[in-house]
């Protein structure tokens, strides 16, 4: 038993904090982020260059065919790196959708261009009751077209094709396909914007069962906890560089321990989420049992974690804590938007009962 | 990264499973409730099985009687050791810390002398560390040892000794110089309790039980033979048992939350929120579950570190998560059962209306402790804080 990373897994993630450090530092993030879509297509061909848009998707759709640990160990980075645009929505959420959802031939004619770095996607999911819960779900497709509002689907506006989850099936959706409208949401997170799609009418090719639906939505989930990782610990490593470094009463802050149990606290809460976190990936690499269970717990636990650690990041820093300078308060937002992405705390606890707590009932029903 | 078990691995744990299979005593459950005076030659024999199995120290190198197993295989061995529900062995302080110590920093002839009769339970170890005026400030202990030929004289007094009312031999920390900076003073002096001048006397913690003792020491007199590493390098003997005592500590402890919250997910079915059962009342549900979650998580963070270790071949401060991890959520995890429980969960063991004979009332009592002992909350974090994090030292 290992639960340390492979030589080669460890190289995954220097090269991609390398890469990201060198192509997506701070004040492009920062630039990005002020424009309308926060999307660089630049950028987004050196990262086709990389092989990270088709990570894990397998090498005859033109993947590099790596695991989900390895998708973990890049997530984490571009989360540590803040990384605006559609890699998130078209790589973790669409394409793993895809990739759990669809046939070879849909496989080809969608994450072959993924892949290659040509198209971007996302996922519409959430509806106007907000609920992650796919019973929750109202749009149905009618003779071959979908009608309805899809809320919160994120890079949108950048997407060539829309993976939408209606009640009666999982579609795609070309970004010109007639009578759909995209209208911003103004989302707290500037790195990852948020839309608002409106159907009517319009043409949709089914490409999978929802019923297949779920470990799609657990691949997500997982690297989207990999990102608050990444976060955590970029917004713990920047904090600990300045209570060492800011000075009241003579010495630095850092040397008082009602801060130093700030920073023990956020160490001990991203250290635990990213336990959390590679296990989850590779529970669902090895399709253990408890894979499920464990991505709700990861979830859950990084969906609190994340925002304890802004929390206590903002306050260490005192005043510049609260500046639009500071970066901790671009993380933060992230950890807000990702905190309610795929479930928060409670839905995902209420996940880990119905899979705990009434497994034993379930089994006794059915015996 | 590969969470399956190596053939090794494997290998090592169907081994013990079969051995403990065959010779786990069946009995355990009617002698657990007894105090440990009367339980005590039952521990030991059990200590005894396991040694002549080869199964008392696993982690220990094999020229001193263990497997020079891996912390993953030491981390098998708790788990199948819980999940057979094993009793303790009696001489769990030698086998855990003073042993490796002693190993580590030991003469030959100490080696000889005392490893084999810890490793048999013939000699019972415990460990005189704090003192009333020296608790997290371990390094300010005042007890003194002076050198009278070639004896060391000791006197002074220490606190929350466990297994001081049976130890046959203390692991003793002693101010050998009070002419230079705390922590270069100290030695460690290895002492036999029957020498004179030794009393131990009960000390009553806030459960009614007397898990620990106190020490005098008046006029004790040590053969300079006795003294474990160099005069005054004791600070890094002691510290040295501490890493093993918060590296070994938690490993075992996940099965044992593990039952703890199967069975309150068992009760949640019996007691009642209004008027259902708790089961499926949200807000129990969402207690349980959070605390399901982080006892998984503490395992994994477990995993994680053995790794990290395995790898750099030296426990770290960040064992200091794993205190800080487990003995809050014990905490958490015993208010979660009082919640559901109600007016039910302060009833004591022997009233007939107690859950589960009293063990909840009693942990949530005994839990209290949980984050003091072996280091306390606030000082696991002055030790992320400085040590990990690399900030400055607050003290």
């Amino acid at each position: 038993m290992q639960f340390g990373l492979s030589e080669s897994q460890q190289m995954l993630k220097d090269n991609a904090r390398k890469f990201f450090a060198g192509e997506c530092p701070m004040e492009e993030v920062r630039r990005l982020m002020e424009t309308e879509t926060a999307y660089d297509p630049a950028l987004w061909a050196k990262m086709a260059e990389q092989g990270y848009t088709g990570i894990i998707f397998a090498e005859e759709y033109g993947g590099v065919g790596l695991g989900k640990v390895e998708l973990a160990l890049l997530m984490e980075e571009a989360g540590r790196a803040l990384v605006p645009g559609p890699l998130f929505s078209t790589v973790a959420f669409a394409g793993a959708m895809i990739d759990a959802v669809a046939s070879p031939e849909h496989k080809k004619k969608y994450l072959a261009p993924i892949c290659a770095g040509d198209a971007r996607s996302t996922v519409a999911f959430l509806e106007a009751d907000a609920s992650w819960n796919p019973a929750d779900i109202h749009i149905a497709a009618a003779n071959g077209a979908l009608s309805g509002a899809k809320l919160f689907v994120p890079d949108a506006a950048v997407a060539d094709f829309i993976v939408v989850i209606a009640r009666n099936g999982i579609f795609a959706v070309a970004a010109k396909a007639p009578g759909m409208r995209i209208t911003p949401m103004l989302g707290m997170d500037l790195t990852r914007k948020l839309y608002r799609i409106e159907f009517q009418n319009t043409p949709a090719e089914k490409i999978g069962d929802v019923s297949a639906l779920a470990k799609g939505f657990d691949v997500a989930t997982t690297a989207l906890v990999c990102e608050l990782v990444g976060g955590m610990q970029r917004t713990l490593d920047i904090t600990v560089e300045y209570a060492k470094m800011r000075k009241q009463f003579g010495k630095p802050i850092g040397m008082f321990q009602a801060v130093q149990h700030q920073c023990a606290d956020m160490y001990l809460e991203t250290e635990s989420s990213r336990s959390a976190a590679y296990y989850a990936a590779w529970a669902l690499e090895e399709n253990a049992p408890d894979a499920s269970v464990s991505v709700s717990i990861a979830k859950m636990y990084a969906s609190d974690a994340a925002r304890n650690v802004g929390n206590r990041g903002i306050q260490v820093h005192g005043g510049m804590g609260f500046t639009w300078e500071n970066d901790v308060h671009l993380y933060y937002r992230r950890a807000k938007s990702s905190e309610t992405a795929f479930g928060d705390s409670t839905f995902h606890r209420e996940r880990i009962a119905w899979l705990v707590i009434d497994a034993d009932e379930r089994l006794a029903k059915s015996a | 990264m590969d969470l399956n078990l190596t053939p090794e691995e494997t290998k090592f744990r169907d081994e013990l499973r079969s051995w403990l299979e065959a010779n786990v005593p069946k009995d355990w459950g009617e002698w657990r409730e007894k105090p440990l005076e009367e339980s005590f030659p039952y521990l030991r024999a059990w200590q005894r099985k396991l040694y002549e199995g080869g199964w008392a120290a696993v982690s220990w190198p094999k020229e001193y009687g263990g497997r020079g197993a891996t912390l993953m295989e030491q981390s098998l061995f708790w788990e199948e050791m819980a999940r057979v529900e094993a009793p303790p062995m009696a001489n769990s302080l030698g086998l855990g810390l003073i042993g490796p110590t002693i190993i580590a920093y030991g003469t030959d002839e100490q080696k000889k002398r005392f490893i084999p009769k810890i490793l048999s339970a013939e000699e019972i170890w415990c460990q005189g560390f704090s003192e009333p005026n020296a608790g997290s400030d371990l390094a300010a202990l005042q007890t003194e040892a002076r050198l009278d030929g070639d004896h060391y004289v000791v006197n002074g007094q220490k606190v929350w000794t466990s297994y001081g009312w049976i130890g046959n031999w203390c692991e003793l920390v002693v101010r050998t110089d009070s002419n230079v900076p705390k922590h270069k003073g100290l030695s460690v002096l290895l002492i036999d309790m029957k020498s004179p001048g030794v009393e131990v006397r009960p000390l009553k913690q806030m459960t009614g039980e007397s898990e620990f003792n106190e020490i005098f020491f008046r006029d004790v007199r040590v053969p300079v033979a006795n003294l474990l590493g160099k005069v005054n390098d004791g600070w890094n003997v002691a510290v040295s048992t501490l890493m093993y005592e918060r590296g070994s500590y938690g490993a075992r402890l996940h099965l044992i939350f593990k039952r703890a919250i199967t069975r309150l997910i068992e009760l949640s079915d019996k007691f009642q929120k209004d008027g259902h059962p708790a089961a499926q009342d949200p807000i129990t549900r969402q207690k349980l579950a959070q605390c399901y979650a982080e006892i998984e998580i503490m395992r994994w963070n477990q995993l994680r570190a053995f790794s990290r270790v395995t790898a750099t071949g030296v426990p770290g401060p960040e064992g200091s998560i794993q205190k800080i991890f487990w003995s809050e959520l014990n905490q958490r995890l015993q208010q979660i059962a009082q919640e559901m429980f109600g007016a039910y969960g302060q009833l004591l063991a022997g009233d007939k209306d107690a859950v589960d004979n009293g063990i909840w009332s009693y942990g949530y009592l005994r839990t209290r402790g949980n984050t003091i002992e072996a280091g306390t909350s606030e000082v696991q974090r002055n030790i992320i804080g400085h040590f990990v994090l690399g900030l400055p030292r607050s003290y």
